[in-house]
């Protein structure tokens, strides 16, 4: 919890707090993974396996029953699978904002939650990689009708249709933020690696590691290389969701048919990335006494980041009804009609209180600087971002061009369960990695805490002795 | 590679530990002055100035990422081609067999996926990575400790120098001697110097 020393003592120059030194940076982010886990490591896991079992279950039943246990009908086609696989790929775009574009923008207090940052991304996309695969109900056949090979059929994937493009951007996504990661990793890998005493675990480490030794050789092709995955990564992830959002937008549904929708899509998933990362990051800089290295300045900075967004969003939303109106067409004033003040506006509200107006309180640096407020935003963010995803997949198909055929979709225990059950798959992936990798970028935070962060070319030598870089023997 | 651990002890070059990064930066221009035909630093965290301070030249990475980007775009868009006109041509809504606007994103995607493999692909071939055989120096280099190693190449054994670790052929090295080495260290900042050996890699 936030005492009021700790917001007093913050300030915003400062990345790494509590006087540490070079050699405490690798004690402190390494002894978590150095010693056995704790009792409350052990009961989130448990319950992570458990919810995840839960949702493995259901989708078990679900594979031999068929589609039917779900709530899909006409002309509901689309329903909380589609909500949850964009609501997961957009929660992973925080991760990639944060390793991508600060560090083009050179933004220093990145380094200090870039790393967990990447990892949330990696395992928010793998966790919304599921869904597109059950949701066709035959998962196994899945991979077929997906990939662009050669086979006895003689056929090849529609390119032209978006959500093919969606497989090339999710899986290019997936794939370029798993090496960038990586590559973050191999210098601290090595720390742990030299750090090691039991032979398992050193030849474990050796081998993640591939034998890095700082040489400066070496550091100057891995310089470059860092730079320029983060200059492909940024396009990168402007596209994915930009893609995810033609998957609607390339449609010619009213409520999907919109030009809005790549910038609306990308602002909102920077918007719930960013949400996610302070609810992890609050726990976990708790969890594992991280506070000197995720100070409240990192928090602050993430809040703002979500006040901005969380207008972006609304921006998007009032943009949308004035279209409507300002298109003439009786369709689309209908559809957002409907969205509001029809059946689901329930929705409707809580996805505008919880993105629009809860995030407003960010105005007030005491709300910015406060953890219990901060983490009650964010999980109200979460909740806002994921109601926005339904209203925009359930609202536009549930009244669609013939009355006669309009119903109030409402998702089964199945579409519950298994939703339950992806975020045990995450949070266990998410565990693990605070077990077994450095959650915090070690070699990065040392390049902020020494002079050589600064703009100055040449810092005083003898000045520079005694401060941060003082070796402890 | 490690069998010639056998022959005993060979001098592979001496090493010098550096309390901070601006004592490293410092001795490095020096011995970069000196004209060692061989030296590497060693730190825990890319220090800047440091390229500048050995003679580095910039890494070819840009040139191998770009030409991998190329021929991403190229075969995503001749996949796209190829299949949908070429191959199996097939009337989707009417759209022409090489409706190209469409086919962008995907070449986009490609384009990407190729020149991100390939830089880290490229950046693992120039840093002769993984390694996982060699050893390390002393295993604060990864935590707290800064170093640099004058290697003791001989003229013949050059052959095969890493990239941009010195000038151009006709330039004057300096000949190696260990003492030699040991003293210019010590007088270039250096806390502690000791003579490395080579145990595999080296």
């Amino acid at each position: 919890m936030a005492t009021s020393t700790e917001v007093m003592q913050y300030t915003p120059d400062v990345l790494v707090t509590g006087g540490k030194t070079l050699a405490d940076v690798n004690d402190d982010i390494s002894a978590p993974l150095e010693r056995f886990p704790t009792k409350k490591w052990w009961a989130c896991f448990i319950i992570a396996i458990c919810v995840f079992a839960l949702g493995a279950a259901l989708a078990t039943e679900m594979f031999t029953k068929g589609l039917g246990v779900l709530g899909l009908n006409q002309p509901n086609g689309w329903g909380v699978f589609i909500v949850n696989f964009v609501f997961w790929v957009g929660i992973g775009h925080a991760g990639t904002l944060i390793s991508a574009i600060l560090f083009l923008f050179r933004q220093k207090w990145r380094t200090g939650i870039n790393r967990s940052a990447e990892a949330m991304t990696i395992f928010a996309v793998m966790t919304a990689l599921l869904f597109p695969v059950i949701h066709t109900g035959r998962p196994w056949y899945a991979i077929f009708w997906l990939l662009p090979y050669p086979n006895q059929r003689h056929l090849w994937v529609n390119f032209r249709s978006p959500l093919l493009w969606d497989v090339f951007a999710v899986g290019t996504y997936f794939t370029i933020s798993l090496v960038f990661w990586y590559i973050g990793l191999v210098p601290d890998l090595a720390s742990i690696r030299d750090r090691a005493k039991n032979r398992i675990r050193k030849l474990a480490y050796t081998i993640l590691s591939l034998g890095w030794r700082g040489s400066n050789k070496n550091w100057s092709h891995y310089e470059v290389a860092y730079m320029l995955l983060a200059g492909i990564s940024t396009p990168l992830v402007l596209s994915v969701h930009s893609v995810v959002s033609f998957d609607f937008a390339v449609s010619n549904l009213p409520g999907w048919h919109t030009t809005i929708f790549p910038p609306y899509f990308v602002a909102g998933a920077i918007f719930s990335g960013f949400a996610m990362v302070v609810t992890l990051l609050v726990i976990a800089r708790e969890m594992f006494n991280l506070k000197n290295y995720i100070t409240i300045g990192h928090l602050e900075k993430m809040n703002k980041i979500i006040m901005a967004t969380g207008m972006m969003v609304g921006y998007a939303y009032s943009c949308e009804f004035f279209i409507a109106w300002y298109s003439g067409s009786p369709f689309e004033r209908f559809a957002f009609i409907n969205r509001a003040f029809g059946p689901y506006w329930w929705a409707y509200w809580i996805m505008a209180s919880c993105n629009v107006f809860i995030p407003q309180i960010f105005w007030f640096k005491k709300a910015r600087t406060s953890i219990p407020i901060m983490f009650v935003v964010s999980l109200f963010v979460n909740i806002g971002m994921w109601f926005e995803r339904f209203v925009i997949v359930v609202t536009s198909l549930h009244r669609d061009f013939l009355p006669s055929s309009w119903k109030y979709y409402v998702p089964t225990f199945y579409d519950w369960g298994i939703t339950l059950g992806s975020f045990g798959w995450f949070f266990i992936w998410f565990l693990l990695f605070c077990r077994i990798l450095p959650v915090i970028a070690m070699a990065e935070v040392k390049g902020v805490m020494t002079p050589e962060g600064d703009h100055s070319p040449h810092p005083h030598p003898q000045s520079s002795h005694s401060k941060e870089v003082s070796v402890r023997v | 590679m490690s069998k010639q651990q056998s022959d005993s002890k060979q001098l592979a070059g001496v090493i010098g530990f550096f309390e901070d990064s601006h004592d490293l930066v410092n001795a490095a221009e020096k011995v970069r002055d000196a004209k060692y035909r061989s030296f590497d630093a060693f730190t825990p965290y890319p220090v800047h100035g440091l390229d500048a301070a050995m003679g580095l030249k910039r890494s070819p990475l840009p040139f191998i990422t770009f030409a991998a980007g190329l021929t991403g775009c190229t075969l995503g868009f001749l996949l796209e081609f190829w299949t949908s006109t070429v191959d199996w041509p097939l009337n989707v809504g009417g759209k022409p067999f090489n409706s190209w606007p469409a086919f962008v994103p995907v070449m986009f995607e490609c384009t990407i996926l190729f020149a991100g493999l390939a830089t880290v692909g490229g950046m693992f071939l120039l840093n002769r990575l993984p390694n996982v055989t060699r050893r390390g120096f002393d295993p604060r280099l990864t935590s707290n400790r800064f170093a640099l190693v004058i290697d003791s190449l001989e003229e013949n054994e050059n052959e095969d120098e890493e990239q941009g670790s010195s000038a151009k052929k006709p330039t004057k090295f300096k000949p190696f001697d260990e003492s030699e080495a040991s003293d210019f260290l010590k007088k270039a900042g250096a806390k502690e110097v000791k003579s490395v050996y080579t145990e595999g890699w080296f």
